[in-house]
């Protein structure tokens, strides 16, 4: 080691070898059994885990691009690496030849290069195609509607909008159809596919159809999938989440059976007996509050039955919806089958009593820009709801209840 | 430049009794001292935007922390972007334009003195004006690319998103006059003999990356226009419910946003273009090749902004076309690189600090690209796009390429600014943290983003599972942070006690080593004349040149007179746009009268000594 420079030369060697090293081994271990692993349940996020037909033409093509570049970096890693170690400078005298190039190489490393971005290019551009047409004719349709902080979806074909927990068949296609009330958001569900932008419509003049953006698939396994806003869309981007609940058939039909049947026909004659009930009652439920939560009763429960006389004369139904109430509100999300609902707040937490009335109680607090009104302050365009804590859990306690 | 008042055309005592105080340092249109305060605004600017990126880092160690509220969390990484973006990277590049480019061509100055140290001026006032948007709490909060409709007022109401467009326009300003200036000074005032193609890498890549600053600049500038007209004027042009679309905004902000990426990086190309064959005494491979690759990069550059874009909607014709037009230019990159190889094959390789930047700007930048080709497949980029894996990517791409080149030239030619060199083990400590502290911050980007994290998010949920990704990100963030400082402590204490260094001791082939470390604020003294590429690598012309640059002239060169009226133009346009911010037409108007009246003083001054 006669090497002149300041330093020592193995170190130089070792360290740019180490770098090569280093990447490889961080390659090696855990890229590589991602690809295998990333299938596991572990991430329910992962966008290399396909559960649709869309989502499965993505993973291929992402998987044999994968390799590509693996082989590019290999060669540049290889031939970088080999340099630098072969060609360190052991003595100032050295005068290397002088060569200024070569055109043989440079043809060899401008069409090789070329080959394997046609060989890359060739089935994103057929990809690219089968993934922006329906598949089938006999698709459901889904209007996704993005709001800053959550999500709308309406199923023209059942006549039913519900919000932030979107329910599927499984094996039939759905084209869902992309629009933003407000600010760009951007649906994505990685297991069930890639995003697409849900952009504002421009509004257009008479005869022109506006411009909507679609997605098509058909999820291919059931179970619940977690999805969130892919475009940065304001103070709450990151609490804008959402899960899709892949159900048989059957499933399915019963979702849409109870969403008709929740509270339209059996609620209203119930309510009437049910609230004398309640007000006797009162308060030793309200005392309960603190622990466990509601106690469903076989008939209804009068802390139920007290929360929907709540709901329906305070200022909630101004923007939400129950079906077969006066509730009839559109701006915010419809509440039917609410008890149903796996998360709350566009899946930022799981739906209990406990965080409902947090929820109720707070919703900047917890979601910073909601606008929902809390108890105590304005939000959107409506004063503080003013509601009392036993209001509050019983309000908890009947949107809970509705399955 | 010389020093104020003092500039006797016939002395040829006191060349280097230069003027050093505060008012030269204000008035100066020496490119070398702009270079210098490019470079020291810059980095304090990297400073402050590596602050925010580890409060973001901070919050983000671990799910559904709040330890900074989603709001300034939003502002941090907003500006984190648009500082690093628009106030390091670019007048960081700018800073080495101005130093080295017309030594390496053999000219004295640059086309237009003045104008010159306007554009710095301009940066470094759009700069804090942008930043003291802090001050008032109103930083920019809609994220560097500013997507309508966020921007519109009915969802960022209050001045920061004014404060972000205005400042970015008050910075254009000085980018399209920067652009104009390297552009007029590469095409006119190289020395005798040298050819575009004997010119350096460096210079070729500063006149690519000139002539995207001045096509690709005014693009956003009309894009900002049309926002401040929106936000200000209540025009519609992204305003959905008008009739007009949010979508334009991103058409207009990547056909800036694309070629803006090679502003970044096609610089740092050229630096490691100087540097590899200097430390391996050997030409550059394939010269001709890696110039036309650089070409080829700017011009396909345009075509390929709506790979930004494939989660839009756009169809997919205009999404084939993107992905061809992106996959293409990954070619040339790619020649790039193994030219570069080719360089050290069969050299003799020296590591200075220099070198290692610039051997790992290839290994590393090569993840970058590679990366890169994976979401250029436009259905691949529907899962990539927006999530942390392009996170990942494009700081392999502006830290691992851009910056990265930038440090190989910061050690390469401070020998020149200064006449000492910066301490050597510092550097290597200083690349060695830079390496271990970049790759372990953003390499488990790609797999918590593979894993469904979206980027721009202040929390994520725990039920994701990327904590361990985000943990070592953070971690690997504060090693950066670390080699940051190890680089501030190099310069302070570099620029005062390091080694002296020769006018040549790299033993490197271009003009810029023919004249004294460091040089004659009047450059050459003679004009060299060039017969080669590498003129001070062959016998003969070695000599002749020397005998030229580094002869004491009989009568010191006239160099042009210092100004103020750089600075205080520079002040009056900033003013301008600032009160733009107040949506009243008439105190705008009035905003424009003392920019025309530096514009006309600056015309009556003369630019060089009236006696010669």
């Amino acid at each position: 080691m006669q090497n002149p420079a300041p330093h020592r030369s193995p170190s130089d060697d070792g360290g740019a070898s180490t770098s090569t090293g280093l990447g490889a081994r961080l390659l090696v271990g855990l890229l590589l059994p991602i690809l295998m692993v990333g299938c596991a349940d572990e991430y329910p996020q992962s966008s290399i885990n396909p559960h649709t037909d869309f989502a499965e033409v993505i993973h291929s093509l992402y998987v044999s691009i994968f390799w590509w570049t693996m082989l590019i970096m290999a060669v540049v890693w290889i031939l970088l690496a080999w340099v630098l170690v072969k060609y360190r400078r052991k003595s100032e005298d050295e005068q290397p030849r002088q060569i200024r190039g070569h055109l043989g190489m440079e043809i060899a490393w401008t069409v090789g290069p070329a080959l394997i971005v046609i060989a890359i290019a060739i089935p994103t551009i057929q990809a690219v195609f089968a993934t922006q047409r329906p598949v089938s004719d006999d698709a459901m349709v889904v209007e996704v509607t993005g709001h800053q902080f959550w999500w709308e979806f309406h199923y023209p074909e059942q006549g039913i909008t519900t919000a932030n927990e979107l329910w599927l068949p499984v094996d039939r296609p759905v084209n869902l159809r992309l629009a933003s009330n407000d600010v760009i958001h951007s649906f994505w569900v990685p297991k069930l596919g890639g995003k697409r932008d849900l952009n504002p419509v421009p509004a257009v003049r008479e005869g022109q159809d506006p411009k909507y953006n679609w997605l098509y698939f058909t999820p291919q396994q059931t179970g619940v999938y977690m999805g969130q806003c892919a475009e940065f869309c304001g103070q709450s981007h990151a609490l804008m989440a959402m899960r899709v609940i892949v159900e048989s058939d059957e499933g399915f039909d019963d979702w849409v059976d109870r969403w008709f049947a929740s509270e339209g026909a059996a609620a209203p004659e119930v309510q009437e007996e049910a609230e004398d009930e309640a007000e006797l009652q009162m308060a030793g439920v309200v005392q309960e509050e603190e622990g466990t939560g509601v106690q469903v009763a076989e008939d209804e429960d009068p802390l139920v039955a007290m929360g929907r006389d709540a709901f329906l004369n305070a200022t909630c139904i101004a923007c939400h919806a129950v079906e077969g109430t006066s509730a009839q509100g559109i701006i915010a999300p419809n509440l039917t089958l609410f008890g149903a609902r796996k998360t709350l707040g566009a899946g930022i937490m799981e739906n209990n009593q406990e965080n409902l009335v947090r929820w109720i109680i707070d919703p900047q607090g917890i979601k910073a820009a909601a606008a929902m009104p809390g108890t105590d302050y304005a939000g959107g365009n409506w004063p503080a709801t003013g509601l009392s804590d036993e209001e509050v859990g019983a309000i908890a306690a009947y949107l809970l209840s509705l399955k | 430049m010389s020093s104020v008042g003092t500039v006797v055309p016939d002395t040829h005592e006191t060349s280097h009794e230069e003027d050093t105080g505060l008012w030269s340092w204000i008035t100066t249109v020496d490119h070398k001292r702009i270079a210098i305060m490019y470079f020291v605004t810059a980095t304090v600017f990297f400073f402050i935007a590596g602050l925010k990126a580890l409060a973001i880092r901070v919050q983000l160690m671990f799910p559904e922390q709040s330890l900074i509220t989603p709001e300034v969390y939003n502002q941090f990484f907003t500006m984190h972007g648009t500082t690093m973006i628009f106030l390091v990277a670019m007048p960081m590049a700018v800073a080495f334009f101005n130093y080295v480019v017309p030594l390496q061509i053999g000219a004295r100055d640059v086309a237009f003195p003045r104008l010159n140290a306007l554009s710095y001026w301009i940066f470094l006032f759009g700069g804090v004006y942008l930043n003291s948007s802090f001050l008032f709490g109103m930083a920019p909060h809609a994220s560097w690319v500013g997507y309508a409709t966020l921007t519109m007022p009915e969802f960022s109401p209050g001045q920061n998103t004014n404060f972000w467009l205005i400042g970015l326009s008050i910075l254009g300003v000085a980018s399209i006059a920067g652009g104009v200036n390297f552009i007029t000074t590469i095409i006119n005032m190289r020395a005798p003999g040298m050819k575009l193609m004997r010119m350096p890498l460096f210079t070729w890549m500063t006149f690519v990356t000139s002539f995207l600053l001045i096509t690709a600049i005014p693009v956003i500038g009309v894009a900002l226009i049309y926002l401040g007209f929106d936000r200000i004027f209540g025009t519609v042009f992204f305003q959905p419910a008008g009739g007009g679309d949010p979508v334009l905004w991103q058409h207009l902000f990547w056909i800036f946003g694309h070629p803006e990426v090679y502003i970044l990086i096609l610089p740092a190309f050229g630096v490691i273009s100087d540097v590899i064959p200097t430390f391996s005494k050997k030409p550059l491979f394939g010269y001709p090749i890696v110039v036309y690759a650089g070409l080829l990069i700017g011009f396909i550059g345009w075509g390929v902004w709506s790979h930004h874009m494939f989660t839009v909607g756009l169809g997919p014709i205009a999404d084939s076309f993107f992905v061809a037009a992106t996959m293409i230019i990954a070619i040339p990159t790619g020649v790039k690189i193994f030219n570069w190889i080719a360089t050290m094959w069969g050299g003799s390789l020296k590591f200075t600090t220099a070198m290692l930047f610039s051997v790992g700007l290839v290994a590393v930048f090569t993840v970058g690209g590679l990366s890169g080709i994976m979401h250029a497949s436009a259905p691949v980029n529907l899962q990539q796009h927006d999530s942390y894996f392009v996170v990942a990517h494009f700081h392999y791409v502006i830290v691992g390429g851009a910056m990265m080149g930038l440090w190989a030239g910061l050690y390469y030619w401070f020998p020149k600014v200064r006449g000492r060199f910066l301490d050597e083990t510092l550097g290597k400590w200083h690349f060695w943290t830079t390496m271990i502290g970049f790759n372990l911050t953003f390499f488990p980007m790609h797999f918590a983003g593979l894993f469904g994290m979206p980027r721009r998010i202040y929390t994520y949920s725990a039920d994701l599972n990327v904590d361990i990704y985000n943990q070592l990100s953070t971690v690997g963030a504060f090693i950066f942070g670390i080699s940051a400082i190890i680089m501030a402590w190099n310069l302070v204490k570099s620029w005062r006690s390091g080694e002296k260094a020769s006018a040549n001791p790299w033993g490197a082939p271009h003009l810029e080593w023919s004249i004294p470390s460091p040089p004659h604020h009047y450059n050459f003294p003679g004009i060299p004349e060039v017969q080669s590429r590498e003129p001070l690598w062959n016998k003969g012309e070695r000599e002749a040149i020397l005998a030229v640059t580094m002869e004491e002239p009989e009568s010191e060169p006239v160099m042009p007179n210092p100004s103020y009226w750089p600075i205080l133009l520079a002040a009056s346009i900033t003013l301008a746009w600032v009160l733009v911010m107040t949506g009243t037409w008439w105190i705008i108007a009035l905003g424009i009268l003392p920019v025309i009246f530096c514009v006309f003083k600056w015309g009556m001054e003369p630019a060089f000594p009236e006696h010669h």
